[in-house]
């Protein structure tokens, strides 16, 4: 558990505090590179075990300290063939070999597993071994994606080195209209700002991200990876702290005051932006800065609309979906897959009867995991095949044939558009 | 240590982690999925690439996923180096860590595809035969230097390792 420490009055910002905190110094600046020792370290069945091991070996070590070592298995699962089911073989017995502390076998994405059992804290560092690992930003931790290389080392030591990036502040004010979401918002960032927002930490704050639940939150700082920004932060609150201790963590009004840019701050840059002016957005392919509004696509026919990934399979993004949904059909001709990112997601939409409005309207569900989004699962696409999706990039050739066209939306979009079968916008829907 | 001049592969902005190593071939073994290393931009690149050639492209090379095989592909290739306006933060660490030169070049457009260029890292020179013109690179950091001249991350653990033992 990381503890607040007296700090060099000056102000400084949420990252800086945290990464101070990890190396062991007074302050540090941006442009500095560090060395810093990390709190806990992610990496899913694609990234970790098989690429660590030899590296482990190599070297003749073992885990710095098992109890600080997530392991996730959610990119090849369920097994679609002999490869995959190696690989989720030498997964778990890794896991046996090294003692890991923490192993989530199959039972969804990593970024939302992780928080789904309280395990990212405020003020923590996290090295996930995932680029969308800013995910967990949400939780006002300094967390951050690498390789496989640097997360063997981080395995094997505990540490790592750091370039400090500079903290940007967006504002968000204003409240959603209907059918407008974070998702939108993120989108409109990367056409807005761009995707090369690079040695930046984006934090987002102002009235309209105090007013989202953490799904929303996360939705924001999963996508800083597209922004091309090192991750992204959240100031927590009374909604962080809620999330965790109901999510079986430990957090205390303590860490509210202490975890926090302080006033101050010297920031890179603060960008001011109106929510209730944002309308549903929609990137075309094979770029998420190819961001406009939903209207602009409006009659692009599909074939198939997808529900998934980390940023848009969480609970409330099937809720979105159910929204748009309920009492009405997808498309003949069109298929709705939805992939709910975790097991547990599809437990609690089981309880509350939303699987129900979803699969009434002749969506089709798939296993928890990364699937389609890392185009390794079940719903790829075939050359010339066209498909709205509520994962968070669009990149040629990711979901199937590299003649597919994906476009990236809301789940209120992709819900509307199975519907309509062609894109359109949701507020017609709601 | 300047050895034969390479050949440079030029490319344009936002070069992804999936044209470099795509998803759905991760499952094939590092020198099978290589041979489809850009081959969606480029399909004869992994054909025709030769060891000790460069690779020049525009800003943000590398974006998107974490996959070190993106970097593993460039050096199962013998790519020497890859030269770029700028880089993914991740694929830059990547390719530093497998000892692959990742330089921040601003001037790559002053290289075309086909070029025959000489790079000198650590004179931090580069030198495009072709067109007759000479550029500085900017200096690396030294914690980046150090990882490059170890050959990499893991022979530079291995030797602080042994240190300490
Ligand atoms: S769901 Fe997609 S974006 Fe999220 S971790 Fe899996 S592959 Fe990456």
């Amino acid at each position: 558990m990381p503890k607040p420490r007296m700090i060099d009055p000056a102000p400084v910002s949420l990252a800086e505090k945290i990464i101070a905190r990890a190396a062991g110094a007074a302050r540090v600046s941006p442009g500095d590179i560090v060395t810093v020792k990390v709190d806990l370290a992610m990496a899913h069945d694609s990234s970790g075990p098989r690429r660590w091991r030899p590296k482990l070996e190599a070297l003749g070590v073992g885990l710095w300290d098992p109890s600080r070592v997530v392991i996730v298995s959610d990119h090849y699962v369920p097994a679609v063939d002999e490869a995959s089911a190696a690989i989720l073989k030498d997964v778990r017995a890794f896991v046996r070999d090294y003692g890991v502390g923490h192993f989530f076998d199959m039972r969804g994405i990593s970024h939302i597993v992780m928080p789904e059992h309280g395990l990212l804290r405020p003020g923590m560092l996290v090295a996930g071994g995932d680029s969308h690992s800013p995910n967990g930003g949400a939780f006002g931790c300094f967390i951050a994606g690498f390789g496989a290389t640097d997360m063997a080392a981080i395995a094997a030591t505990g540490e790592t080195w750091l370039s400090v990036p500079a903290t940007r502040r967006i504002e968000w004010s204003g409240m959603f209209a209907q059918g407008v979401s974070a998702k939108d918002i993120m989108l409109f960032l990367a056409r807005e700002i761009g995707t090369e927002n690079h040695n930046l930490v984006l934090e987002y704050a102002g009235p309209t991200v105090k007013a989202m639940s953490m799904d929303e939150r996360m939705t924001l700082c999963n996508m800083a990876a597209e922004l091309g920004a090192d991750t992204a932060i959240i100031e927590p609150d009374a909604t962080t702290l809620d999330h965790i201790t109901a999510h079986g963590g430990t957090a205390d009004a303590s860490m509210l005051s202490h975890w926090r840019s302080d006033p101050g701050t010297d920031y890179e840059a603060v960008f001011k932006y109106d929510a209730s002016a944002l309308e549903p957005q929609v990137a075309a392919p094979h770029y998420p800065g190819n961001a406009a509004p939903a209207s602009e696509y409006s009659a692009t026919p599909i074939d198939q609309a997808y529900i998934g990934a980390c940023v848009g399979a969480k609970h409330e993004d099937l809720e979105m979906a159910a929204a748009v949904l309920k009492g009405r059909k997808v498309r003949d001709g069109v298929r709705l897959l939805i992939s709910p990112a975790t097991t547990r997601t599809t437990e609690r939409a089981t309880t509350s009867g939303l699987l129900a409005t979803l699969t009434a309207a002749g969506a089709i569900l798939l296993p928890s995991g990364c699937g389609a989004c890392a185009g390794m699962g079940h719903g790829l696409l075939a050359d010339g095949e066209t498909c709205i999706s509520t994962t968070n990039r669009n990149f040629k050739g990711r979901m199937g044939h590299k003649g597919a066209s994906v476009y990236l939306a809301s789940p209120y979009t992709v819900a509307a558009s199975a519907v309509a079968g062609e894109i359109v916008d949701p507020r017609e829907y709601l | 240590m300047t050895d034969r001049p390479s050949r440079a592969w030029a490319f344009g902005d936002n070069i992804d982690t999936d044209v470099l190593a795509p998803g759905r071939l991760m499952k094939l073994s590092p020198e099978e999925l290589a041979r489809h290393c850009l081959e969606a931009v480029n399909p004869e690149f992994a054909q025709s690439v030769r060891p000790g050639d460069i690779v020049v492209a525009g800003r943000n090379f590398g974006l998107g996923s974490s996959r070190e095989q993106a970097a593993v592909s460039l050096r199962i290739l013998g790519v020497k180096a890859v030269l770029a306006k700028s880089f993914a933060r991740i694929f830059f660490r990547n390719a530093i860590n497998l000892g692959l030169p990742a330089i921040v070049f601003d001037e790559t457009d002053a290289v075309s595809d086909g070029d025959e260029v000489e790079l000198d890292r650590r004179r931090q020179r580069l030198l495009n035969r072709s067109r007759n013109a000479s550029f500085e690179l900017p200096p690396q950091a030294p914690a980046i230097a150090q990882i490059l001249d170890a050959g990499g991350l893991v022979p530079l653990l291995e030797r602080r390792l042994k240190r300490e033992a």
